[in-house]
């Protein structure tokens, strides 16, 4: 297990809420090794981002992890103090989120919200956070890095503002880097200054990262394993290669159907039936069957089992259980 | 192409170097005017649809905004089947020519029931003569979106998304129209729902014949739905062709970075192709650069280009370039 830099385990997160308990993430397991790009794709409430803010403890106060563990390097961070949760989150794993204008301060300059973060995990004080400061916009490709440092977030753009993130969020020279929905507030040549960007730094610091996004177009252009989620559980996982060219499951063949191909152009997209699930009335069995077309008795009355398809990645759907079985009688 | 349409103007919409500033302020009695459109031409075909693509703060919206005389145009002019459309004949024309937002959660009024939404057309242009006609009609549109009679007396915010956004179009089919404007009316959809919502876009313009003008930001959907694509860049349009051209053959330097930006769903063609990525940020359009407004960000700007602003020249096929060196 030694070479996983992280692995979640059967992590099961919920919200107390006036109408009942939301079970957001139900059993979601996973494993990151150092220097990847795993990305974990779905629709909204597919509990894409709840698995990412469980992992940095960063849940809302009506929130908990109910069952599970997630163990980084060996130790399980469910069980960690909230002194150690602090010393865990930026020195060892940190977070960029979608809107790079809430996520920053409007009150304080750049320079006092990067200079924070660099003093308060490492040994850098003063000058010496300032310097590495500039240092860190210069690395993100920020022009003018000491003006910059003067200026309140209100006067950057919001690619610029993402750059600002992301420097923030790598300057404690973090082994993971969680990226919540990075590009999705940004436009498409922006988004593509911001991918390149990451995948740069990613080959020179090496850290591990964990893409969170609905968009199958940026998993497809960083990620090298892939996680496809519905309503709170893992469908399908494997590399990039497994989840685009052999999806298993019913749901990411239907999410694969229903975005415009230009092989397919002209021709009629093949969208999903149905509306997403309600976490709140979640089905006994598959999360995914009351859309699925070709669900079969069992997948109403039990959870599928995840099993691992011939070309190595894990599937959790009735169908290949099925189809399994009747290619072991033959 | 429904038999109505079929009438003598060969062009639906036609816009003639249109303009669109919005006064901004910068002190006591001082402003400056920001140039969000700036001289668009283009024109719509009746059936036809027209994508419009281009980054955010580009004018795309405000084109389609202006197109109903929600705004006033500064200059310049539109024409709907070849008349004129200005205060005095918008609200006739208002009937032909409806719109879809972008936001299903906002344009809906939270404490209206759907049959009161979806009526309001009617009542505003009077096309029921009696109640009994009413409901009929309201009914009626709500089948065509695909939503159950059921849903009529209920309020927005009972209902997902991908509905609402079947709401908001059942309200832009009530008085019948010509022509729709659907400001990014797929954007804020789940991947799922937006093809279910795409599909049916495209089968109401086969059944009811109305042209489209599609403001997207996603060029995979655009190209997926539009017979032509017009690109537009700080309130200009740069290129503007046949969608499938436009895409596999781009001649503008910013439509080909645009595109090359486009993640594309295929973990091979995504690390064989090559990606250009534009330097910088887009100009603020209340201090836009001299001349083309592309020039700051292209790799083959020359000093022509800071002098003059290119203007739209035909490249064959209809396919309409701005661009000096290209």
């Amino acid at each position: 297990m030694s070479e996983n830099i992280l692995s979640v385990q059967n992590l099961h997160t919920s919200f107390k809420t006036g109408k009942g308990d939301v079970h957001a993430v139900n059993g979601v397991s996973f494993n990151l090794s150092p220097g990847k790009i795993l990305g974990i794709v779905g629709e909204s409430g597919s509990g894409k981002s709840v698995t990412a803010y469980s992992i940095m403890g960063i849940l809302e106060s009506n929130g908990c992890i109910t069952d599970g563990k997630i163990l980084y390097k060996g130790q399980d961070i469910t069980k960690f103090t909230e002194k150690q949760m602090r010393e865990f989150r930026g020195k060892c794993c940190s977070i960029i989120f979608q809107d790079p204008m809430t996520s920053l301060n409007p009150v304080f300059t750049i320079g006092a919200q990067l200079t924070e973060a660099i003093e308060l995990h490492t040994s850098r004080k003063g000058k010496e956070a300032e310097e590495r400061a500039v240092e860190m916009l210069t690395l993100v490709g920020v022009n003018e890095p000491e003006k910059r440092l003067k200026q309140y977030p209100f006067e950057l753009s919001g690619g610029m503002r993402q750059r600002v993130m992301i420097a923030m969020a790598l300057s404690c020279e973090p082994d993971i880097l969680i990226a919540d929905e990075p590009t999705t507030a940004l436009d498409v040549t922006i988004q593509a200054q911001i991918l390149e960007l990451m995948q740069e730094l990613q080959k020179k610091l090496g850290m591990a990262i964990i893409m969170v996004t609905h968009d199958l177009g940026v998993i497809a252009d960083m990620c090298d394993e892939i996680i496809v989620m519905y309503g709170g559980s893992v469908c399908e996982r494997g590399t990039a290669e497994d989840i685009f060219y052999r999806p298993a499951h019913e749901y990411t063949k239907g999410l694969l159907r229903s975005i415009p191909n230009v092989d397919r152009m002209g021709q009629k997209l093949v969208p999903i039936p149905g509306t997403p699930i309600n976490l709140l009335n979640m089905p006994k069995g598959c999360a995914f069957c009351p859309r699925c077309e070709n669900a079969m008795k069992i997948c109403l009355e039990e959870k599928p089992v995840e099993m691992q398809m011939p070309d190595g990645h894990f599937v959790s759907c009735w169908m290949n259980v099925k189809k399994a079985m009747e290619e072991g009688k033959a | 192409m429904s038999k109505d349409a079929l009438n003598k103007n060969e062009y639906l919409i036609e816009v003639k170097d249109l303009k669109q500033y919005f006064p901004i302020k910068t002190g006591f009695m001082k402003s400056v005017p920001l140039k969000a459109v700036d001289g668009v031409s283009f024109s719509i075909k009746p059936g036809e649809t027209l994508g419009l693509v281009g980054e955010s703060g580009c004018g795309k919206t405000t084109v389609g905004r202006t197109l109903l005389h929600l705004y006033n145009p500064t200059s310049g002019e539109i024409l709907f089947d070849g008349k004129p459309v200005n205060k005095n004949t918008i609200h006739e024309m208002r009937k032909e020519m409806q719109m879809v937002f972008q936001d299903p959660y906002s344009s809906l009024n939270p404490r209206m029931t759907v049959e009161d939404i979806i009526g309001e057309p009617l009542d505003v242009h009077k096309l029921y003569s009696g109640k009994e006609e009413r409901r009929e009609k309201i009914l009626e549109l709500m089948k065509t979106v695909g939503l159950n009679a059921e849903h009529a007396t209920r309020y927005a915010h009972e209902f997902s998304g991908g509905q609402r956004q079947r709401i908001g179009i059942a309200r832009a089919l009530a008085t019948n129209p010509r022509f729709i404007v659907c400001d990014e009316a797929v954007s804020a959809l789940d991947v799922s729902i937006q093809a279910q919502v795409i599909n049916m876009f495209e089968e109401l313009q086969e059944k009811l014949g109305m042209a489209y003008l599609f403001i997207a930001h996603d060029l995979l959907v655009v190209r997926h739905i539009s017979d032509r694509i017009a690109v537009m860049y700080l309130g200009r349009i740069v290129e503007i062709a046949d969608a499938d051209e436009l895409c596999d053959a781009p001649v503008h330097p910013y439509t080909q970075s645009l595109l090359s930006a486009v993640p594309y769903p295929d973990p091979k063609m995504a690390k064989e192709r090559e990606r250009i990525v534009l330097e910088g940020d887009v100009p603020s359009p209340m201090n836009m650069p001299s001349g083309c407004a592309f020039r700051t960000r292209c790799k083959y700007a020359t000093e022509k280009c800071a002098a003059e602003c290119p203007p739209l020249t035909d490249r064959g096929n209809g396919h309409q370039v701005a661009c000096w060196n290209k």
